[in-house]
């Protein structure tokens, strides 16, 4: 029988299965082997410009991937011509991303002066001068309606997705069968529901019916992707609150909707993007105001619309403003999902 | 509902707890209860004729039995003979299976449990449930997932620090996680998640506590702490402990009951002195199965 003998040395840690180098290496020479074939297309063939030299690059990666592992057996070979599409396929979706981001920064970038985004157009007109007036009034209405809008539909959508998944009440089907049909309603169509009923009841635009507007068009979105959130929590968590006898209230208040908690954050910021640009329903219910106000039952601007003047006026410098409007949304929403994404950190981590 | 039963075992035997128990400690647990049957059977937990169907299958059929208060029962049997079933079926847990249904009586306290106007939330705090699969909370870090019962029940606690000691020593997981109560229940190894499961269920402090496989997880060491803590429980808890341990059988349980399904739906077989199941069975199947010959 032998003991076993310790020894005090300890190794040096290694991550073994990490090939992030060699993968990375191979990537770059992958690319770079395929620009050249890219080129070369372009000196060959009618192909031209960056367009023409992307479809030469886009061929040429999977041939050159498959080249390149083959001698590696079918198997490697297989699975890195998927990968290599599977880039190509992404390069591609992010192509037209990335040229609309440029285009925004590059144009709107024009109409930042150093108080563009602490004044706003109440002494200004669109057509003035660069260096005069900004979108302080556009952001503060923007957030308002869409925050008013978010407080309105998120919990009605929650609520809705507990009732369908939780509840799993008598008109469970009936709640879910609305909710899809309500995600086609188009966006001008909620904006004219709201105005032949709050606007003409009361007999002015104002914030909030833009916000029921844009509450509207919100709703199916979280209540859908709520849905989708509470169907993954496992049965067993309910089963065990339920085996402490709880109730079906304090289950889903305290243990499945704790638990799921990131998920409707992230239902909540799918709702928010799809509604932060919306136009017509705000031309319709909110209108427009040059000056800064937080008044919800007046028109207050908003950036959409700000955007949209701007355009219609047909002058370089409203253009310009409408770009910067442009860009400050885009920056906007990106601001509020990783606003949203820290929250739910947070509130994971809490717990 | 399809109903026609055919029990072709015939109505099995409900126990009679019997004064000429072999000797040791199951004879002392059960002249305290033999004396007074019919106290102790207003205390227990008794099923009466007690069919389960999923759908249309059905698992369980006909199982009548009684636990005395303050005592342990082991339910043995082959894997999928329907203890976990009928061990849902104790404390309302069967009717969260969609189209799950059930035939016959659960007496607690003499009510039957499933009698119309019985609150299932008050039974099932009161008969607690550790399930064979561990499910802790994992938006709670540890301590609170031992008191997250009280939490969920809203009842009062005044020392909370304290009891989640307790019941986590009893448990015996305190020494592991006595100083990272701050993580989260789903950080445990599987055996500590297990064990922070049954730390759970105490916590309530319930009358009956239904156990499925409770060590299935577990170390020995582990295993007889909590093997430990259920013979104390037992003191002032009823406990029915699914197992397929045999000797954690013999070791922990006062009576025991075995199932057993032959393709049809499970059935209980026997049910007895623990001693008697091991020694002494009056069934075949019964001495197979405790010897290790099938199953
Ligand atoms: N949720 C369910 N839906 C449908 N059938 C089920 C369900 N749960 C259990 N069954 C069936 O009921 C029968 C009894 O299952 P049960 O879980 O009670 O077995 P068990 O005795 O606990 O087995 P094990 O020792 O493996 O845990 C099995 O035939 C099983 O397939
Ligand atoms: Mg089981």
């Amino acid at each position: 029988m032998t003991t076993y003998q310790y020894t005090d040395v300890v190794p040096e840690a290694r991550r073994p299965w990490d090939h992030s180098r060699s993968t990375a290496l191979r990537a770059v020479a992958l690319v770079v082997l395929a620009g050249i074939f890219g080129s070369v297309i372009n000196q060959l063939t009618g192909l031209s410009g960056f367009l023409g030299w992307y479809v030469g690059l886009a061929f040429a990666v999977p041939v050159i991937a498959f080249i390149g592992s083959a001698r590696h057996g079918w198997n490697m070979a297989s699975d890195r011509i998927a990968t290599s599409l599977m880039s190509i396929a992404f390069a591609t979706v992010a192509i037209p991303w990335m040229s609309i981001f440029w285009t925004v920064l590059k144009n709107g970038s024009k109409a930042f002066h150093s108080s563009y985004l602490t004044s706003d157009m109440r002494v200004t007109s669109f057509s003035d001068d660069l260096h005069l007036g900004g979108l302080k009034h556009a952001i503060i209405g923007s957030l308002l309606i869409v925050l008013m809008a978010a407080v309105i539909a998120v919990p009605l959508g929650v609520l809705a997705a507990v009732y369908i998944v939780e509840v799993k009440g008598r008109f469970a089907r009936l709640v879910r069968f609305l909710t899809q049909a309500m995600s086609g309603v188009p966006s001008i169509v909620a904006g004219l529901f709201v105005y032949s009923t709050v606007i003409i009841l009361f007999g002015t635009f104002s914030a909030v019916a833009g916000s029921l507007a844009l509450a509207i068009l919100m709703l199916p979105t979280v209540a859908r992707t709520s849905e989708e959130v509470l169907k993954i929590v496992p049965e067993d968590l309910r089963s065990a609150s339920y085996a402490l006898g709880a109730s079906q209230a304090r289950t889903t208040f305290r243990v499945v909707l704790p638990t799921v908690a990131s998920g409707l954050v992230t239902a909540s910021v799918l709702g928010v993007a799809r509604v932060v640009g919306e136009t017509a329903p705000l031309l319709l219910t909110v209108s427009y105001f040059v000056g800064t106000s937080a008044s919800i039952t007046e028109p207050i601007a908003s950036l959409p619309v700000y955007v949209f003047t701007g355009l219609t006026l047909g002058d370089a410098n409203s253009a310009t403003r409408s770009w910067g409007g442009s860009l400050v949304l885009l920056v906007m929403v990106l601001v509020l999902f990783l606003l949203a994404r820290f929250a739910s950190s947070r509130l994971t981590r809490k717990r | 509902m399809d109903n026609n039963i055919n029990n072709d075992l015939g109505t099995p035997e409900v126990i009679v707890p019997s004064v000429t128990a072999d000797a040791g400690v199951v004879e002392d647990r059960t002249q305290r209860n033999a004396g007074n049957l019919e106290v102790s059977r207003r205390g227990g937990l008794e099923a009466v004729g007690v069919h389960a169907w999923f759908n249309k299958h059905h698992a369980l059929a006909d199982v009548s039995l009684h636990f005395p208060e303050n005592t342990v029962t082991g339910l043995i049997g082959p894997s999928g003979c329907g203890k976990s079933t009928f061990l849902r079926l104790l404390n309302r847990m069967h009717e969260f299976i969609p189209k799950a249904a059930m035939a016959g009586e659960v007496l607690f306290e003499g009510e039957d449990i499933y009698a119309p106007g019985v609150n299932p939330i008050e039974i099932r705090r009161r008969i607690g449930m550790v399930f064979q699969k561990a499910n802790p909370f994992p938006a709670m870090n540890i301590g609170e997932n031992v008191i997250a019962g009280l939490k969920l029940a809203r009842v009062k606690v005044d020392d909370k620090d304290a009891l989640i000691e307790e019941c986590l020593t009893r448990a015996g997981l305190w020494n592991e996680v006595k100083d990272r109560l701050k993580a989260p229940g789903g950080s445990l190894s599987g055996g500590q998640q297990q064990r922070l499961c049954i730390a759970r269920a105490l916590a309530l402090k319930p009358d009956v506590l239904l156990l499925d496989e409770p060590c299935s997880a577990l170390d020995p060491g582990s295993t007889l702490r909590v093997e430990e803590t259920i013979v104390q429980l037992s003191e002032t808890m009823t406990i029915v402990m699914v197992t397929h341990n045999m000797q954690q059988a013999a070791r922990v349980s006062d009576y025991c009951a075995f199932f057993l399904s032959d393709g049809g739906p499970g059935r209980l077989v026997e049910a007895d002195l623990t001693t008697n199941i091991f020694s002494n069975p009056s069934d075949k199947r019964t001495a197979d199965y405790v010897q290790g010959r099938f199953g």
